[in-house]
Parts: C-alpha cells; structure tokens; sequence
C-alpha cells in the first residue's frame, strides 16, 4: 500500500551559539488506518517530528534536511497558503493539554465550529449543528447543552473529548496525538483511549501516537518507533519491539517500566 | 506501637459562595484511618481529588486538619504547640512533586539543603557545610554541585537535592508526595533506586503518595487506595493487587495499561450505584480490608 506519510530523513536543528540537532535523519511511514507509536522520554525529539510534520515548528527550531510526503506531496515545499489548508483539516493535532490547547474564552461549540468554518466545509449555522453533533460521537452526555459551556466548565477528561471532537471535524486523514493522555487520571485516561479506539476505526485514520509510556503504546500501537537523542534506534511491529528489543536502549526503556503484574480473578 | 497512626482525619475545605448562597463544604479527607510501621514502606494511591495529597499534608500539619488525631510515636500531633510541632518536623519531612517549583529558583543548592539546619539552629556553618556535603555524596550529587542554581540541573537531580534536604534533619517518617511523577521513566528508576537504598541506610519510613499503581505494586509493603476522601481499600501489596475487592479498585487496576499487546482487556466501569460510600471497612482477607 502506498504510504499516507512517509517521512524520509528529517533533521531538524536549533540554531544558536552551539546548534543542536533534535531531530537527526528520522524516517518512518504511516499506511491509513494505521497506528505508529513514537516513544521516546523528554528531549529524544519525538515532539519536534510531529511539529515539524504540519511546519509550526518556531525559530530558532528550523527543517534543516529531508522530505515530508503526505498523500504524495511534500509539505516541506508547499506554499503556506496549500499548508494551511492541509493542517487542521487532513491532518490535525491533539496536545497533551487540553487546559491550554484550547481558548478559555469561547464556548467548546464555537471551537468546534471554527475548525469548519475556516477550512469553509461548513457555513456558520451548519457548523453550529455539526459541533453539536461532534460532541456527540465523542460521547460528551447531554451535547447540545454542553456546547455552549466554557472550558474551565468542563474536567480534564470531557476538555480532551472536545480536543478529539476538533481534531476529527474536518475529517483528516491523518491525527498527530502528543501524549494525549499523559495529563489524565488512569481511569479517564482509559475511556479516552477507549475512543480514539473507536473513532480510529470509524474514520479509518491513521494515528501517530507520541508518548512516553509503553503501555499506552501496547493497548494502541500496530508499530513502534522508538526515539533517543533525536534518532529512531528501533523500530518494527509492537509485538516485536515489546517482547524481543533488539537496542539496548529500548531494552533499557522497558526495564525501567513498573511492572504490573498479571492480574487474576477481580483483577485483570 | 506504630510509628504513625492516623486516626478518623478529616479535612473540610469549605469555599464561600457568595453573599446568599451557602458555603459549599468540599470533604477532601473524610475520616480516614490507617497506620504505618517502622521501617516500612506504606503506598497511599488514588486519583485527583481523592485527597491523597491532603492527608499527607495534614499530618505534617502544612494544612490543618478539620478534626482527627495523629499519633506520632504515640503522641498526638495534632495537639502539639506551633514550637514543639516545629521540633517535632525534623522526625517529618515530605519530598515534592514538582521539581521545579519546590526549590527555591534563587538559592544554591547547598543552601537549599543547608537551610533546614539554620532554621533548626543545628551546629556551626563548618559543621553545617560538611553536613551539606555528606548529604550530597549520600543522594548521589558531586561537591560541584553545591554552589550552582536549581535551573542547572536536570529533573531527577533537582528531586535529589529534594531528597537531600528532606534527610538533613536526620527524619525517621519521609513522606513522598508523587515524588517521581514528573520524571522520566528510567529517571524515576534512579530515583526509586536511591530512595529504597537511603531507606535501608538510614531506617528509613516512608509515606509514598503516588497516583502510578504500577509503582506502587513494585515498591510498597502495604497499600491504601483512596477515593473521593475516604480509603476504600488497605491491605498487603500483594494480597490487594492480587484480589482487589472494592469496586473502585477493580476499575483502577483495570484501566492501568499493559505491558502485553495481547492481554485481554476488559475495561470494569465503575458504577456508584453499586457500592456504599460510607461503608465501613472490614477484613476481606489475610492482612486485608475493604470498604465493603
């Protein structure tokens, strides 16, 4: 199948009196439908790939090397105006937090809403009913009402929900998911899960999955790629890369995981 | 006798509501009860909100509590003057979280770990200093380290000047308020390591306060799961891990991802409707007890 993404060599550097190179020829694939999960711990790189994916990466971070194709075109020369009709629409981000991600000031429907007005799928009233709508496929109860509450009215759980619902209103190809639920209790963490899950199948996307936790990684993932010191040092099918490491950084990683065990009768 | 008991605290938080409205009255700690022996390593986990971190606060006293006893080593805290509280915090010390906004950003780290001992007016500055560098060997930083600003270093050393100035008073109870969650998870192995090594130098006891059951299995004698203020769950690590009884705990431990891509998962929902929350706790197994 040809790819949806096929990132090919990407080296990212941030200029300064001594430059660094945070992202150093990373190069990986991503067929629709599929899940990649890009692991690494803070600094390995694995934010500045996804940032430099839809081109928000700031100065002094700039692309220093490689090519981006996404549905067969490479983001890295395309003019602003083509990008801005590709970010948000067939490929949309999901932070880690949603208390920031999202404007305090406008109601969650109204941010629904825009993400469709802007990319003009949708004309003021009809996106009104689709963010409506939205908010429903993300199982936020009683959505007509809650879409016109403030953020801060939300807890952290439903606030991601509504940072989901944006990500799939203009109906992407692609979802870029940066820890998504690093900041979420267990539990509501779970359910979160549970619906990228299902919304994944649904809209058969393809979903990069950033964080830190192998876990998360092992409930999601069909591959793995996993980050150090800006460079992929392994990557291969989840089974692989969990049960039979074959860097010894990777090994390293999965031995500093607490283990919880296997669960028996009530339990797991 | 116990090195710490806690008895039926209670901590309400109460938030005016403005002129008309009653004031709303948040139970954080709604009587809770447990105990921890010498030497041990007793985990309290729950979720946010579930008041974990205030009840570690409260036998500190670094909130005050509502109503309840603390019994350290037989006496109640809760009773003690501010100054002979004072006295009694050098037995008591927390670790923090936050790496980052528990030191302060315009102290050296020396006297950072130095000031526990002025405030407590311990020994002359030659003494103090030399006890600043012992501390440091013991929590694994260099004597370079000393004169440099917390913005220097790296997370898991910022939590081991934390720790360091936590041991500078020479402490038997160390409570550890989500003391790793903020780092890296080969980090926090690090600093795990270094915490169960200090625990068995120095007879250590500790309060770990973590919402990562994963840890708390890994490293804790005993376990108390917290929910919405009150423990639901106490027993053995092992015996609760192994046959959680509660239903908030069965939801918790099954939402902790695994390890295993293959490994069945079934999701338990928690269901309010199905428990008492103020059922009072009682034995369910060996060494284990369940608000049941």
């Amino acid at each position: 199948m040809t790819p949806l993404l096929d990132v090919q060599n990407l080296t990212v550097v941030f200029d300064g009196v001594a430059p660094v190179t945070a992202v150093d020829g990373v190069s990986f694939q991503l067929t629709p439908g599929e899940t990649l999960g890009l692991v690494g711990e803070s600094g390995s790189g694995k934010s500045v790939t996804a940032f430099s994916i839809l081109r928000l990466l700031q100065p002094p971070g700039r692309i220093a090397g490689g090519r981006i194709l996404f549905e067969g075109r490479d983001l890295l020369v395309l003019p602003e105006r083509e990008m801005r009709a590709i970010r948000g629409a067939r490929i949309s981000l999901i932070f880690q937090e949603p208390t920031t991600a999202l404007n305090p000031v406008m109601r969650v429907g109204d941010q629904i809403a825009e993400a469709l007005t802007v990319h003009g799928i949708a004309t003021q009233g009809e996106a009104r009913d689709r963010a409506a709508g939205l908010l429903e496929a993300v199982h936020i109860p009683d959505a007509a009402r809650r879409a016109r509450d403030y953020p801060h009215q939300l807890s952290g759980g439903m606030r991601q929900r509504v940072m989901i619902a944006i990500a799939l209103a203009c109906h992407p190809a692609l979802v870029i998911a940066d820890e998504p639920t690093t900041a979420l209790d267990v539990t509501i963490q779970a359910q979160v899960l549970d619906l990228l899950r299902e919304l994944r199948s649904q809209y058969n996307l393809a979903l990069l999955l950033i964080t830190h936790d192998f876990g998360v990684i092992a409930e999601m993932a069909d591959r793995v790629a996993v980050m150090y010191r800006g460079a992929i040092v392994e990557q291969g099918p989840v089974r692989q890369i969990l049960r039979a490491p074959s860097h010894e950084y990777t090994r390293g990683l999965l031995a500093a995981v607490p283990g919880l065990g296997p669960r028996t009768a009530g339990g797991r | 006798m116990p090195l710490l008991e806690v008895r039926h605290l209670v901590k309400h938080f109460v938030r005016k509501q403005g002129l008309w409205r009653p004031p709303l009255i948040v139970k954080a700690v709604d009587d809770v009860s447990f105990t921890v022996e010498e030497g041990e390593m007793f985990g309290l986990v729950g979720e946010s909100g579930s008041g974990k971190s205030t009840t570690g606060r409260c036998i500190l006293r670094l909130v005050e509590p509502t109503s309840g006893e603390v019994l350290f080593r037989g006496e109640n805290v809760l009773q003690f003057s501010s100054e002979r509280m004072r006295r009694a915090r050098r037995d008591m010390q927390i670790v923090f979280q936050d790496p980052y906004s528990s030191l302060n950003p315009r102290m050296k780290a020396g006297d950072i770990v130095e000031e526990p001992l002025i405030i407590h007016k311990l020994g002359t500055k030659a003494a103090r200093r030399a006890r600043v560098a012992e501390l440091f060997t013991l929590v694994g930083l260099d004597a370079e380290h000393l004169a440099r600003y917390p913005h220097e270093f790296s997370g898991g050393q910022r939590q081991r000047i934390g720790i360091a100035r936590a041991l500078a008073l020479n402490p038997a109870l160390v409570i550890a308020d989500e003391a790793v969650s903020a780092l890296d998870v080969s980090i926090q192995a690090q600093v795990i390591r270094l915490m169960m090594e200090l625990k068995e130098r120095l007879k250590l006891t500790y309060l770990f306060i973590a919402h990562d059951l994963r840890l708390v299995e890994g490293i804790c004698t005993r376990v108390a799961v917290m929910y919405l203020g009150r423990i639901v769950e106490v027993g053995r690590t092992q015996a609760l891990f192994a046959n959680p009884t509660h239903p908030y705990t069965r939801a918790l431990l099954s939402a902790v991802p695994v390890l295993d891509p293959d490994a069945p998962r079934q999701r338990i929902t928690l269901d309010p409707s199905t428990f008492d929350r103020e059922a009072p706790l009682k034995q369910v197994g060996d060494a284990h007890w369940a608000s049941v």
